[in-house]
């Protein structure tokens, strides 16, 4: 303990002989945390978020106007002094309204990304654990779902339980989890038969205690990869179906429902349609990048792309 | 250059002959499974979409009786169209009618399933196969590229290029698209497959316009034809080279580091054999599986481009159908999708058999 | 591979370069128009109900009587029927069929085609079946009622309803005189050819329909035999096109005569182009919003009276309903006999606000269903607006037009925005429905009547009114009944009419005597002709 007190931080981090588990661990995060950081590219995406995060807590202290103050007069406005990104077909600030709809962005894909892998470790884990009937059962529904065009099941779903947030990030859900149970179940087959899982066993692990204890730990790494890559898809999805009036309902400034608003005036007031779309895909870059960058880290050999 | 073809077949690790027999003996056995168990994923798909039709509160009796009919009237039609029968007796009967190649009627058309999916379909084939085309013919050189100049300008480039178009969104892009080369510059046609004025005009043969203006030999139709889908074609184009592209660069770099190709490099190879005659070759399996895939991903109807360009294709068919609750033409629509995807899986398999050399 | 490549890479850049940007102009014998058509499920006169549909039957069909495409104002006039009588009790109506006219199948038009025409579409009992059975016909008793000799067809009637009520049905789609010998050549079973008409044609109107791709075109052909001489336009294609900008695009580069779904930015930047014109047409559809009498808030009279003065009618038709609709605050629209064009409310948010607290209202919240189109969407939020000035919370669901309405049948939409069109040109059509309501149980299930669908139980007195109009032989005595019934409606109705549709339709300059129909029928083409 004297010893590594004379270290700096860094090199007790770095120590190539970590002397507690503890410092093992927290060395490894810190060797991604540099492999990271030299990666200008998922930097950029990671400040993006920050940024958005920020912008989606502090919505009423940034946005110049409220989002959703109508002014029939002043409607369809250029970007201006007063209205830096314009104003859309009811008079309301375009800027306020996106960063507003931040909030909204921010809430479907954090629940979706948080549902859908959960849903897919599950399945995929049981099946590949289990093996037999139940792998081939759960397998085929997989396969069903995953046969099935996204979109338009994800519309199916918001058509029959009625368009709400609550629902899109549900239907999204819904149709997100078949390949994460894919994945989840090839980890699971690779691991089912190792040395370690047997001695478990022997000294009497449950089969529930196994999987929560031994498997799912294993698993976790990959599918967080691959929720890094898919959180750009999510937003395309979600903003996909706002776009066709199943997502978010009116007033609220969902970024996909406000490039269906701007439409309609596409040729002579091309910023209602524009500045959402932007926003969109500055937010799905972001997370690309971001994606991009933690599968270096956390998957050197790629083979999660 | 000269020995390269020897050079190419001998990096394949040895097989015994006994380890040939049972492996082909497991792709056999594992074909057959396939097929049955893709036949069951197809039934289930129907099966699923059958209860969301059901339960989805969209009333399809109203859609096809009007919004002034009498209670007597929506009666009538809500026995006609056999919604008094249990769920499962109104499947199996579907199931049945299926079988003996009767899809129903669409209540949104009025007209056969049948011959609507044979109106849409091919917009939706002939987009999809130019839209792949233009993947495959940019993205696998840009991934060779990229993958053989690791690290380099073009490298970066491919990188860019496929993370753009991994986080835009395409009806937005298409809206855009439309506005700047449509509206503004007028260097392509407008939404629809083609100009008014030539609707109808080409005799229909194979329901892919392009190809029916060429068997005509109208010309100008097929110019027309072409104006319409090329900024379609080449938005999911580009959708499906970035996936392309990034495919085929990291199934490069994987063999460029294998060892037969270091030997390839020390017997004094030039780079482009190496790359092409050697790398290449053997990424050829698990890239036409890519190619698949995104080919089918197109033929699913890619619903907001079809939407956004007006195109008459099956994504847009199946995406209104399902908003007026048409289950006829929902399920006619899905059966065609499940089974291209079927389709592909099988072609993508039978090829992995015919391309890898192991197989032989 | 190398060489495919550039091989196609020279041929999609060679092909790019030699794409036509447009056509300058469509032939001078054709007529092509942009139009939102898929809402066509029929195009049988006795099934089809669809505003699409109705476009189509118009052109191919004829009726006993009909309106003159170049003076709409002059009303239903002699078609197929040459002239007619009203028996002196008001109990039957003959009519004496016009000679020599005959059908595209080459049969001639006789009365017994027109009493077919009619009884088939009593008979078999369609959506639209209630213009004819409100006159006392049933399956039963109309070959009775209806009756062919020679060249005179008579209806009987069960009532002596006023002539012009009667005749004004005769215009509607369901009255189209078809050929039975044509169409009954092709029945399956006992459904009188109605599986073929759905998708084919059997009439003696100005055009035969040449194709019908559902959600992509229809295409008609000039009637080189039609008795009011052939049209000038031998060709007539519409197009589906949804977007209205797509449609702008289209008619700015020529490549379509006629636009007929623009919205108010699009006719406004298209009315300062060249070569362009602009036709208005009020047509009959009123944008009304309907406040549920079961919604508790809504049920007090002091709520809809508030409710009135919350709609920015100046400011909505000043913004983004620019030109599409104008203010029209009685249930007749205008063209029509009785319409009234009285308008009592007015934006005032401090009067609703002042209303609401003489009655003791603190405030409230509503959850609405509105269809997902642009229009009613954006009212609705401008409604949204308003009304949260006057301290009432909205929240509004997007639903498809499908959902909403299965909602409204069913009586659970607490505030309802859309549109009601008149099923044909009489007065009765709307007061029917806004203004009648014998029965407000939900076991009635009349759902049919926007009163029930809105629980709004209509005074007797009304109920009455409303009847007693269709009686009056009077046009002058009627006309005034209509404007009494839609003052009193004004003055305590929880359904308040709000706006009238004008259609904008966007023209090439050269297109001479376009007309969608006014308010009481359908797009005409026979009269339209391009000049140079």
């Amino acid at each position: 303990m004297s010893q590594s007190r004379d270290m700096t931080r860094r090199e007790w981090l770095l120590s190539d002989a970590p002397q507690t588990r503890r410092q093992a661990r927290l060395g490894a995060i810190y060797q991604g945390w540099l492999t990271f950081r030299a990666n200008k590219l998922a930097m950029l995406g990671l400040i993006i978020l920050v940024i958005l995060i920020g912008m989606a807590i502090f919505a009423p202290w940034l946005a110049p106007q409220s989002p959703f103050t109508q002014n029939l007069a002043g409607r369809l406005q250029p970007p201006s002094g007063e209205h830096l990104l314009g104003t859309d077909a009811l008079g309301r600030d375009i800027l306020s309204r996106l960063i507003y709809g931040s909030r909204i962005t921010l809430f479907i894909v954090g629940t979706v990304a948080l549902i859908a892998p959960i849903i897919g470790l599950f399945i995929g884990t049981v099946a590949g654990f289990t093996g037999g009937w139940t792998d081939q059962v759960l397998m085929r529904i997989t396969d069903i779902f995953l046969a099935f065009p996204k979109l338009i099941l994800a519309l199916a779903f918001v058509a029959a339980l009625g368009a709400s947030i609550g629902n899109a990030v549900l239907a999204l859900a819904l149709t997100a989890w078949p390949p994460y149970a894919r994945l989840a179940r090839a980890e699971t087959l690779t691991i089912r038969n190792a040395d370690y899982i047997a001695a478990a066993r022997l000294q009497g692990a449950g089969p529930m205690r196994l999987l929560i204890r031994h498997v799912w730990p294993l698993c976790i790494s990959s599918l967080i990869v691959r929720v890094a890559l898919d959180m750009a898809g999510i937003i395309l999805s979600a903003a996909g179906l706002g776009f066709l009036g199943l997502g978010a309902q009116p007033p609220m400034p969902e970024w996909g429902a406000m490039i269906s608003d701007g439409r309609t005036y596409i040729l002579d007031f091309w910023w209602v349609a524009a500045m959402p779309g932007l926003a969109i895909f500055i937010v799905s870059l972001a997370f690309n990048l971001l994606g991009d960058g933690l599968r270096d880290v956390l998957d050197p050999k790629g083979t999660k792309e | 250059m000269a020995h390269s073809d020897s050079g190419g077949r001998s990096q394949s690790p040895p097989l015994s002959n006994a380890d040939r027999r049972a492996a082909r003996h497991r792709r056999l056995r594992n074909l057959s499974g396939t097929v049955l168990s893709l036949a069951l994923t197809l039934l289930g798909l129907l099966l699923v979409t059958f209860i969301i039709g059901r339960v989805m509160p969209i009333d399809p009796v109203l859609k096809v009786v009007g919004d002034r009919a009498t209670q007597a009237q929506y009666d009538a039609a809500y026995r006609a169209m056999g919604l008094d029968q249990p769920l499962y007796i109104q499947f199996a009967g579907y199931i049945r009618d299926v079988l003996s190649g009767d899809f129903g009627r669409s209540i949104s058309t009025g007209q056969m399933v049948i011959d609507d999916i044979k109106r849409v379909f091919p917009a939706t084939l002939e987009l999809a196969t130019l839209g792949t085309f233009i993947g495959v013919f940019v993205g696998v050189p840009l991934g060779v590229i990229a993958a053989a100049r690791r690290g380099g300008l073009i490298d970066q480039i491919a990188r860019v290029v496929a993370l753009v178009g991994y986080s835009m969104p395409i009806f937005w892009l298409g809206l855009m698209g439309l506005l700047v080369f449509y509206g503004i510059l007028g260097w392509v046609g407008g939404p629809g497959r083609q100009s008014i004025i030539y609707d109808g005009m080409v005799p229909s043969v194979t329901g892919l316009i392009l190809v029916d203006s060429l068997l005509a030999g109208d010309w100008p139709a097929f110019k027309d034809a072409f104006s319409h889908i090329i900024l379609p074609a080449s938005l999911l184009g580009y959708f499906s080279l970035a996936y392309i592209s990034r495919m085929t660069r990291s199934f490069m770099l994987e063999q460029l580091s294998a060892e037969y190709i270091t030997t390839a490099r020390v017997k004094g190879l030039s780079e482009r054999a190496v790359i092409w005659r050697h790398a290449f070759r053997n990424i050829a399996i698990p890239l036409v599986t890519v190619i698949a895939l995104s080919f089918g991903s197109l033929l699913e109807g890619s619903v907001l481009t079809e939407i956004i360009f007006s195109w008459p294709g099956l994504g847009q068919y199946i995406t209104k159908s399902l908003l007026a609750g048409d289950m006829n033409a929902v399920l006619g629509g899905t059966i065609v999708v499940g089974t291209s995807f079927i389709a592909l899986n099988l072609l993508s398999d039978l090829l992995y058999r015919v391309l890898d050399p192991r197989s032989k | 591979m190398k060489h495919l490549m550039t091989s196609r890479a020279l041929l999609l850049a060679s092909a790019i370069a030699l794409a036509p940007a447009a056509y300058a102009e469509t032939p001078a014998d054709t007529l092509v128009v942009a139009a939102a058509i898929d809402d066509i499920i029929s195009l049988d006169p006795a099934q089809s109900f669809e505003f699409s549909g109705n476009d189509v039957n118009n052109n191919t069909y004829d009726r006993l009587v009909d309106f003159d495409p170049l003076d709409l104002d002059k009303g239903f006039q002699p078609s197929l029927a040459e002239s007619w009588e009203v028996a002196e009790d008001g109990l039957s109506i003959t009519f004496t069929m016009r000679e020599g006219v005959t059908f595209h199948s080459g049969n001639p038009v006789r009365a017994e085609d027109a009493a077919w025409s009619l009884q088939r579409a009593v008979k078999l009992d369609k959506t639209p079946a209630f213009i004819l059975t409100q006159f006392g016909f049933t399956a039963d008793n109309v070959e009775e009622k209806i009756s062919f000799d020679g060249d005179k067809l008579t209806l009987t009637l069960d009532k002596p309803y006023a002539p012009s009520f009667v005749l004004n049905c005769l215009t509607a789609n369901i009255a189209s005189v078809v050929d039975k010998e044509t169409v009954m050549s092709h029945a399956e079973g006992d459904d009188m050819g109605n599986t073929w008409l759905n998708t084919n044609e059997a009439g003696s109107g100005a055009f035969e329909l040449a194709a019908w791709q559902p959600n992509q075109a229809v295409q008609f052909t000039a009637y080189e035999g039609y008795w009011q001489g052939a049209p000038e336009m031998k060709r007539v294609v519409v197009r589906n096109v949804a977007e209205s900008s797509a449609q702008r695009l289209l008619l700015e580069k020529g490549d379509i005569d006629a636009a007929r779904n623009l919205t108010p930015t699009d006719v406004d930047s298209l009315g300062d182009v060249d070569g362009l014109k602009i036709k208005d047409e009020p047509r009959g559809r009123i944008l009304y919003m309907g406040l549920s009498q079961k919604d508790e808030l809504l049920s007090n009279p002091a709520v809809v009276e508030a409710m009135k003065y919350l709609v920015d009618y100046q400011g909505i038709t000043d913004s983004f309903l620019k030109g599409m609709f104008m203010t029209h605050q009685a249930f007749l629209p205008k063209g029509y006999l009785g319409a009234l064009e009285d308008q009592p409310w007015t934006y005032d948010v401090a009067k609703a606000k002042q209303i609401l607290t003489d009655a003791g209202i603190e405030g409230g919240t509503i959850t609405t269903k509105v269809r997902d189109l642009r229009e009613y969407v954006d009212v609705a939020q401008a409604l949204q607006a308003s009304m949260a000035e006057a301290g009432l919370t909205l929240n509004i669901e997007m639903m498809t037009g499908a959902q909403v309405l299965d909602a409204y049948r069913a009586r659970e939409v607490p505030i309802f925005l859309g549109e009601w069109g008149p099923d044909y040109s009489d007065p009765n059509t709307n007061a029917a429905t806004f203004a009648y309501n014998p029965d407000n149980s939900d076991e009635a299930m009349a759902t049919g009547l926007l009163a029930w669908r809105n629980s709004y139980a209509v005074p007797e007195a009304m109920n009455e009114a409303t009847v007693a109009a269709t009686l009056e032989q009077d046009g002058d005595k009627r006309a005034q009944m209509y404007q009494d019934i839609q003052r009193q409606y004004q003055a305590e109705a929880p359904i308040v009419p709000l706006f009238q549709r004008i259609e904008n339709t966007g023209l090439q300059e050269n297109v001479q005597n376009w007309n969608s129909g006014g308010s009481v029928t359908s797009v005409i083409y026979r009269q339209v002709t391009k000049g140079e």
